[in-house]
């Protein structure tokens, strides 16, 4: 009985979205304050509806209502209670509710703090969200149900959660990259509601801004904590493959750091209106486009759910529904938006016009290398595959190109800035990055190479520019502390996130260039040693988990000699599947990692193992938190309250005139 | 106007030159880094040039894998149901490889009709058969619904 309230409430869900999908748009065409009204309770009612609807999903998992198809699909009565919580999004079905979940609580999020807007442009917001949600919900009853009970004789006990995915990871990853990715469907509503009006300005940009940074802020520790999971959990050391699941959050993120740059620019100076609208729409298609590629079954990946061609169609349909209705709207709507061209060529406006253009073909060159095998077996039939050195030749020369822009565009000028000027100010910088470049790495490494100079150099590049560029912005300040206090939040959010990359950059580079690796096979008392580290293999024991049993082996590091204490690798058998799982052990530190998975036990206890060697390693996830507390700072900048206040009071006045030649809602 | 319109025409062929560059970069980078897939039959039947870098994918043979006692050596062989493919790889296998499970193995054949695996795959998913793997059974005409050593053993 409780699972059948569960589907009810998403039924009611359902009916609430259909309205809100309708009435306050088309109240908004007609100027019907009373159905545009409904926006905001309709948006609050949804929320509520999937919060039970969720909710009760969660209790079937606690309880082990093994009736219910997907408890008895990815759960089981041994797992410990924290993953039979989360167990709700470890299949197709129960992910895909939270999804939906998530774009409701965006949806409360917009009702709730959207108070200074027009109650017009909230309208259709939130019309907007309703429309995907009715698309969501659909989907959801028509072909994936997450209440489908097994009748008439469920299971006695659960087949247990993919072992892969029992780990703390796979609890805060799935729900941080949803909530980043359904953000920027709220960019995408704004969007629409702006196109829908006609009323394309530098108040559109300026509400939008702080929901594109923080949905980026939440995509960008949503991506991180996935690369990190991989690192410690599938056990070959990698923090990225490129693939195929993996490239749409870090396609969407692209085109989610074009955007917030470029809505920059339509703010502040009114101009790539018409780009900043269809950058967007982009962002919003590329996490799309992830749901579609996941759920589809159309690839081979750690990600893929057990596929459903009618689930792949249905995903499709939304996905040309949904993008090309926007597409079409734009088409229609963008002739109107004109910005004046009142840049020179050299400006901030143009360094970030080269930001948003390296990001968006970057962007498009992973899209490329995602699609092409999927496109290429349509065509031909043939299965072929695309490898990481593609992406890496392609993706590398293009971040380096974006990185030397990246610490100009801060320090030059709207408008119009003089080359000598820029000249004069960065031609020390690039010499001082240069010497750290080539210094740095022999001190800490003792070892040179060209591409480490490279990630150096670049690193320093960003950071002793961004130096220089606070040095001048308080040079005229009686005293630095004064001069501190009188920069923005927005300021700071930017050059933190810039500090950000390059953080990531010196994580990535050293990582990729300096890891060293070596697998062996080891008699208990024996020692392999990589660089100036040594693993002595002790011998291992046989111990027990809650749902499993394992082998566990004790090695003793050291470093030159000093002892660095020991390590405790696993090879774990989980009961309920008989699934065996290697659980890695690390040594995490600032400056490096190590590592070890075991293989398998031989003759006379010696077991084949993996020992790794990772410098700078976490780096690349620092790099990732300094990026995100960036654009949360930029996002909480107490300028976008005041002008919103400013902006509610000239809006009062504008209500009169409110357009009324918008479209009607056919557009999905 | 004609400035600005010169300044327009100066960024636009900065913008469609720079992209000219990256079509082309990203064309040949792909041109050079595309992995082939082939089935056993295939391999088998001597489609493969030898050193060319491919992806086989097949099941592993029931009773094929010998692994070394001294070393990280492991032989095994992969088959369609119709022609199995002998593999060695050094290293260690992941977590689900197992006798009758389907793999995806990268690497190149040799003279001799071996398989040299730089890397070898295996679902993390033990429900779900990869892509690859089906389609080569499916090349091969083995229903991969009914096949007797295909379908998974009920859970109580």
């Amino acid at each position: 009985m409780i699972p059948e309230l569960g589907q009810f409430s998403l039924i009611l869900a359902f009916c609430l979205s259909i309205l809100l999908g309708t009435l306050p748009i088309i109240g908004a065409a007609r100027s019907n304050m009373v159905w545009m009204n409904l926006a905001r309770p309709l948006a609050a009612g949804i929320f509520v509806f999937l919060s039970i609807s969720i909710g009760i999903l969660a209790y079937t998992f606690a309880t082990d209502d093994f009736s219910v198809q997907i408890v008895a699909a990815q759960s089981n009565s041994l797992l410990p209670m924290h993953y039979k919580l989360t167990a709700l999004w470890g299949g197709h079905e129960g992910s895909f509710l939270l999804w939906t979940f998530m774009l409701s609580g965006w949806m409360l999020a917009v009702s709730v703090f959207s108070k200074s807007m027009p109650i017009e442009f909230v309208a259709r917001v939130l019309g907007v969200l309703g429309l995907l949600c009715v698309a969501y919900i659909l989907f959801m009853l028509a072909t994936s149900n997450p209440f489908m009970r097994i009748v008439p004789l469920p299971p006695g006990d659960g087949s247990d959660l993919n072992t892969a995915l029992q780990d703390f990871g796979f609890i805060v990853h799935p729900p941080t990259l949803y909530m980043g990715y359904v953000g920027f469907s709220v960019v995408f509503a704004f969007a629409i509601a702006a196109l829908l009006s006609g009323r394309l300005d530098a108040a559109w940009a300026r509400w939008s801004r702080p929901w594109a940074n923080i949905s980026w802020a939440i995509l960008t520790i949503g991506i991180a904590l996935g690369s990190w999971w991989a690192y410690y959990e599938l056990g070959w050391g990698g923090w990225w493959a490129w693939d195929p699941v993996e490239n749409p959050p870090l396609i969407t993120w692209l085109l989610g750091t074009a955007l917030i740059h470029s809505l920059a620019v339509t703010e502040k100076r009114g101009v790539f209106k018409s780009w900043t609208v269809l950058l967007a729409i982009l962002a919003f298609s590329g996490s799309l486009l992830g749901t579609f590629i996941t759920r589809s079954g159309l690839l081979t990946s750690v990600h893929a759910f057990a596929s459903d061609p009618t689930r792949g169609v249905f995903i499709l349909a939304i996905l040309v529904i949904a993008v090309g209705g926007a597409l079409l709207l734009y088409a229609i709507r963008a002739p109107q938006m004109k910005s004046e061209f009142g840049f020179g060529l050299v400006s901030r406006e143009i360094f970030l016009l080269a930001n948003n253009v390296l990001l968006v073909v970057s962007a498009a060159s992973i899209f490329l290398g995602t699609m092409f095998p999927m496109i290429y077996q349509a065509l031909t039939d043939d299965l072929i595959s695309i490898g990481p050195p593609y992406f890496n030749a392609i993706f590398g020369p293009l971040m380096v190109l974006l990185i030397l822009v990246l610490a100009v565009g801060p320090m030059s000028r709207w408008k119009r800035t003089s080359t000598s000027y820029l000249v004069q100010q960065l031609a020390k910088v690039a010499a001082a990055s240069i010497a750290i470049g080539v210094v740095l790495p022999l001190l800490v490494l003792f070892e040179i190479s060209f591409a480490a100079i490279i990630c150096v150099v670049l690193a320093s590049w960003i950071v002793l520019s961004m130096a220089k560029d606070l040095r001048n912005k308080i040079a005229n300040k009686e005293t630095v502390s004064k001069g501190l206090r009188t920069l923005s939040l927005s300021y700071y959010g930017m050059q933190i996130a810039h500090i950000g990359v390059a953080v990531m950059l010196i994580g990535v580079g050293l990582t990729s260039y300096f890891s060293a690796e070596r697998s062996v096979l080891l008699a208990p008392g024996a020692t392999v040693t990589l660089g100036s580290y040594a693993f002595r293999f002790d011998g291992s024991e046989a111990t027990q988990g809650p749902n499993y049993i394992a082998d566990q082996a004790t090695f003793s590091i050291s470093k030159d000699g000093n002892s660095l204490g020991e390590l405790y690798p696993e090879r774990r058998i989980y009961l309920a599947t008989g699934t065996p799982s290697t659980e890695m052990a690390i040594d995490a530190g600032f400056l490096r990692d190590l590592f070890i998975t075991l293989g398998e036990e031989k003759e006379d206890g010696a077991w084949t193992m993996t020992v790794y060697v990772k410098p700078f390693v976490r780096w690349i996830w620092l790099g990732a938190i300094f990026m995100a507390t960036g654009g949360t700072l930029a996002a909480t900048d107490k300028r976008y309250r005041r002008l919103r206040q400013r902006k509610s009071a000239r809006d009062i006045a504008a209500k009169e005139k409110i357009e009324s030649d918008s479209l009607q809602p056919a557009s999905s | 106007m004609k400035a600005h319109r010169q300044k327009k025409l100066t960024i636009i062929l900065f913008v469609s030159a720079g992209l000219t560059v990256s079509v082309g970069l990203i064309l040949f980078a792909m041109s050079q880094n595309i992995n082939l897939f082939y089935t056993p039959t295939q391999v088998a039947e001597g489609e493969v040039t030898i050193g060319q870098q491919i992806r086989i994918g097949g099941m592993v043979k029931e009773g094929s894998v010998v692994s070394a006692n001294d070393s990280l050596q492991v032989r095994f062989e992969t088959t369609d149901f119709i022609h199995a493919v002998p593999i060695e790889y050094e290293g260690i296998l992941p977590d689900l490889f197992r006798e009758g499970q389907g793999i995806v193995a990268e690497g190149t054949v040799d003279a001799a009709g071996v398989f040299h695996a730089s890397r070898v795959l295996a679902k993390h998913d033990e429900n779900y058969m990869s892509q690859e793997v089906k389609a080569a059974l499916d090349a091969a005409g083995v229903n991969t619904e009914t096949h007797p050593s295909l379908v998974t053993p009920e859970v109580k």
